[in-house]
Order: structure tokens, then sequence, then C-alpha cells
């Protein structure tokens, strides 16, 4: 038996659609409760942003629960960077008894590029160990071995970077993430599906679930910005000139038809079994993506 | 060796203003070699401190200075014995080690830092000094082809590099080397790529509970005292 819906989902053959929500800087949540309904029942889940580039935000498990609240299938983000190993699995825990049971296991931005540069960074696990860490509480015990009064269960994933520029020390990673126990990975954003294609002849090898990142860009100056200061993130500079040669104020439209070229290639050429769109704060054209496709 | 910085001499003059008598103390061993408080940086800090002293017009304090081998160790330090009656504070230009050596070792004196004790490192080339180990207490570089993945990836992780890595260097400062291409591309070399492959489990901080104390048995059955 499926331990989510979204897991149910990924045992399917149905072509995997998620998106990404980031929390408000502050406690209203009312925009965010508002792209929840717009896009609960447009996607297969929708993942919760853990203070996304280490910037300070309402947390990633209250935004699930609201998720949940409003009829919606949660992806919970979990990174390392913040929580030692007690409070990660409290969070699980917490988590699963409020009915949310898929989890994205990261390591986590440092905490220098965010918004809290003297805080202390806690890396207590790395994302391969969290996946572990998952996999032992749902055979009934914590890390420390004691026993669990009500055992967890998960659906569990990771994410992996097909676009890096030195590809192989990160398929050594994503393969310790397989054996770790993830089920389906969100890529880092992709923008050349030549990556993705070359990744994929690697990836299809296990049975996990690929769905690829694709991220909406607004103009050439935000994807610069991106590439110069946002972990993980490699734009080519054909998608930044692209992005370039449009007239002013059209970059956005721009961007929603680069993202839903790139969607409609995957599905069309079943590159890999889905896609995870992130809007990067604006949540509320990823409707307009998907209709493009 | 230890690496440290001196503070400047604006927090310097701050921390001394209540004391008169300040003995600048430095130490031979790191301190000296890092440029950061043996004999020439006492010296040098001893003028400064009387210049501005005399350009500020707030002459209270009178220095003396003195470099001892090292400040680590209390038989070093024997020969302050006289030398602290005459002084109301001592500014050791010591790690902090050396700063709290001489403090318990002359409990009615205050004892005030001089250098920001940094980390613990190697000379790259002539004054550039880079962090090497983090003193974890549980040593893996035989896993990871004598590269510290605890101290040289910022995030400390032991299953691989992070996704930030980009162009060889580290998320969090595109100066830095990432650790874990370094550790690939030498474990690459060296065809122990398997070491890589493996599954290293969380870190054991039991093995730091801090304050940490090596006790060598031979002392021990000798008898010492340990406090």
């Amino acid at each position: 038996m499926a331990n989510s819906l979204f897991e149910e989902k990924i045992n399917s053959n149905d072509f995997l659609v998620t998106t990404e929500i980031g929390p408000p800087k502050g406690a209203d949540v009312s925009e965010m409760v508002h792209h929840i309904d717009l896009l609960k029942d447009k996607m297969d889940a929708i993942n919760v942003t853990d203070h996304q580039s280490s910037v300070m935000r309402f947390p990633s498990l209250g935004g699930c629960l609201l998720v949940k609240e409003c009829g919606g299938e949660p992806i919970f983000q979990v990174t390392c960077r913040d929580r030692n190993r007690l409070a990660l699995q409290a969070d699980l825990l917490m988590a699963y008894s409020r009915g949310i049971t898929n989890v994205l296991c990261l390591t986590g931005d440092s905490v220098d590029v965010g918004d809290h540069k003297e805080a202390k960074p806690v890396f207590d696990l790395d994302s391969v160990q969290l996946l572990r860490m998952a996999r032992e509480m749902e055979a009934g015990k914590d890390m420390a071995g004691n026993e669990l009064k009500g055992v967890p269960q998960f659906c569990l994933g990771a994410s992996v970077h097909p676009e890096t520029d030195f590809i192989e020390p990160q398929l050594i990673k994503f393969e310790k993430k397989v054996n770790a126990g993830a089920q389906f990975f969100q890529t880092q954003g992709i923008f050349e599906l030549e990556s993705l294609k070359k990744f994929m002849q690697y990836a299809s090898q296990f049975n996990v679930k690929i769905l690829a990142g694709i991220i909406v860009l607004a103009s050439a100056r935000m994807a610069q910005y991106m590439n110069d200061n946002v972990p993980g993130i490699i734009i080519s500079q054909a998608v930044i000139d692209e992005l370039a040669n449009v007239e002013k104020g059209k970059g956005l439209q721009k961007g929603i038809e680069i993202a839903s070229r790139l969607i409609k290639t995957i599905k069309e050429e079943n590159l890999c079994h889905g896609v995870h769109v992130m809007a990067v704060g604006r949540e509320g054209i990823v409707p307009d993506i998907l209709e493009a496709v | 060796m230890i690496i440290a910085e001196q503070k400047s001499l604006e927090e310097i003059r701050r921390v001394i203003s209540p004391y008169e008598n300040v003995l600048l103390l430095g130490c031979g061993t790191c301190v000296t070699v890092c440029g950061a408080g043996g004999e020439r940086e006492v010296a040098f800090l001893h003028s400064a401190l009387r210049v501005a002293q005399a350009r500020n017009q707030d002459g209270v304090h009178s220095f003396s200075e003195y470099t001892i081998k090292r400040q680590c160790d209390f038989e070093f330090l024997d020969v302050l014995e006289d030398k602290v009656n005459e002084v109301d504070t001592i500014l050791s230009l010591g790690c902090g080690i050396g700063v709290q050596v001489v403090a318990e070792r002359f409990p009615d004196i205050p004892v005030l830092p001089g250098v920001n004790t940094s980390f613990m490192g190697m000379a790259k080339e002539w004054g550039v000094w880079d962090e090497r180990c983090a003193a974890c207490g549980d040593c893996r570089l035989d896993e990871t082809a004598g590269i510290c993945p605890i101290t040289r990836c910022t995030k400390g992780i032991l299953n691989g590099p992070c996704a930030g890595t980009k162009n060889g260097k580290c998320e969090a400062n595109k100066d830095i080397d990432c650790a874990w291409i370094l550790i690939y591309k030498r474990l690459e070399r060296l065809q122990q790529l398997e070491k890589m492959r493996r599954y290293y489990p969380p870190r054991n901080f039991r093995v730091i509970p801090r304050p940490r104390r090596i006790v060598m048995k031979a002392n021990v059955e000798s008898g010492g005292n340990n406090g």
C-alpha cells in the first residue's frame, strides 16, 4: 500500500507534475493559501521549501500543514542546515502524525548565501544520512536505536544536479541517495536537454522516478543573477541570450515560453518521468505554463 | 600550527583601558611563525600603543614587554613570576590556549587576549594561511585521500559534494576550492574511488565532549595533578 497519494502516482506510469511554494517572510499566509488553492488540483504534489537559499521564512512543515488543510498533496522539504538529528527526527514524526508523508531530503544551502549569515550552520547530517535516518525510523527505531511508539512511513525524495559542470562526483552521490532509499528525484534546474538525456542514460538503470527541474525565468538579468548567486544554478548562455532578445516587459512571457517548451519536449520525447516547476516567487503563473504545454 | 590574527589597536586600547601597568606578553611558538604575537609583533605593538597614547594625550598606561618560549605550558611561565608583581594586567599575544594557561598560572592578575585565535592550518605561501584541521577527534583522512571534508567543506558533509559546487569552487565562497571535488580528483588519481562510493554514517560528536582531555596512561600512573 502506498504511503501517500503522490507515492501512488510515482508507482504508476503517469507523467508527474510537481511544483513548489516558498513560504512567506512573516506570519501572513494569505498569499500562500491563494497559491495553494490555485495549484492543488493541477499538480500531483506541491513542495514547500525549507528556508530556500538560507533566507529565514515561515517553516516548511507549517506550509505543508496548510497544503494539507487546503486539500492538496504536500512534499515536505527538509534540509540539514538548521536542525540536528533530534530535531530532524522530531519534525518527521510531527509531519507523519499530520498525514505529511512525502519528504524531500536535502543537505541545504550554505548559511553564507542567505540573510542570516551569522547563524550557526548545523549540518549534523547530510542528505544521504537524512534519507537513511527516515528509513531507520520506518523500521521502528530512532537513530539511537530506541524503539518508536507509533512507526512512521514515508515516500522519500532527493535532488540531483544533471547540469553541473563536473558530473562524476554528483553521480556517485546520486547512487548513494538511491541506495539510502530515495524513491523520486527532483532535479536542479534543467536548461539544456542534452544533459538531461545523458543523465537519464545513467539514471534509468535505477528504479526511481526522475522529475526534471524547470525554473521559470523572468529576464536575462534574473538569469544572470541566479547564475552568479544561487547555489546549484547553471543557466546556459543560449537561454540568457534568448531572454535578452525580447522587448522590454516581455521577459516573463519568454520565460514561460521557454519553460513550456522544455516541458513539452520532455513529455513528448519521454525523456524522464515528470517535471518539477519552480516559479521562484511567481507561483501564480504555474498554471499558465502547464496550459501552454 | 595554530593561526591567529592580532586584534585591532582600537580594541586592544579599549580592553587595557582600566589598567595602568600593562605587560605585553608574546609567545615564541605558533603566533611567532604566523606573525601575530611573537617578539617582533610585541615590540611593534608596544610602539604603536605608545604612539597612540601620545597622540591622544591619554597617557595613563605604562607598558613593558616580554616574550616567552611558549605560553601553553606552565613550565615556561615561571620566568614571569617576578614580572607579574609589577603589572596590573597581562595582554597575552599568545593563542587562546596561551591566554588561559597564563590566567590559570597567575590567578590574581587579569589576563587579556591580544589576538583572535583563528584555526589550525598551514602556510600556503608566505603570508597566506589556510585552515586544514578541525580537531574533530575522529580522523578519517585515509578515506578522503588526505583532504579533510570536515574542515574544507563549508558544510562538513561526508558523502560527497552538494549541488552548489561550480567551477570546482564552493557555493559559500567562490575563491575557495570545493573540498569534495578535490577529494574526488585525488581519489581518482590514487585509483581509490571506491572510497567515495562508500556510505559514511553521521559523525559521532561524542568524541568531542567539550572541553576535551587526553590523559597519557604512563603519566597518570606516575601521579600528577590533573585539576
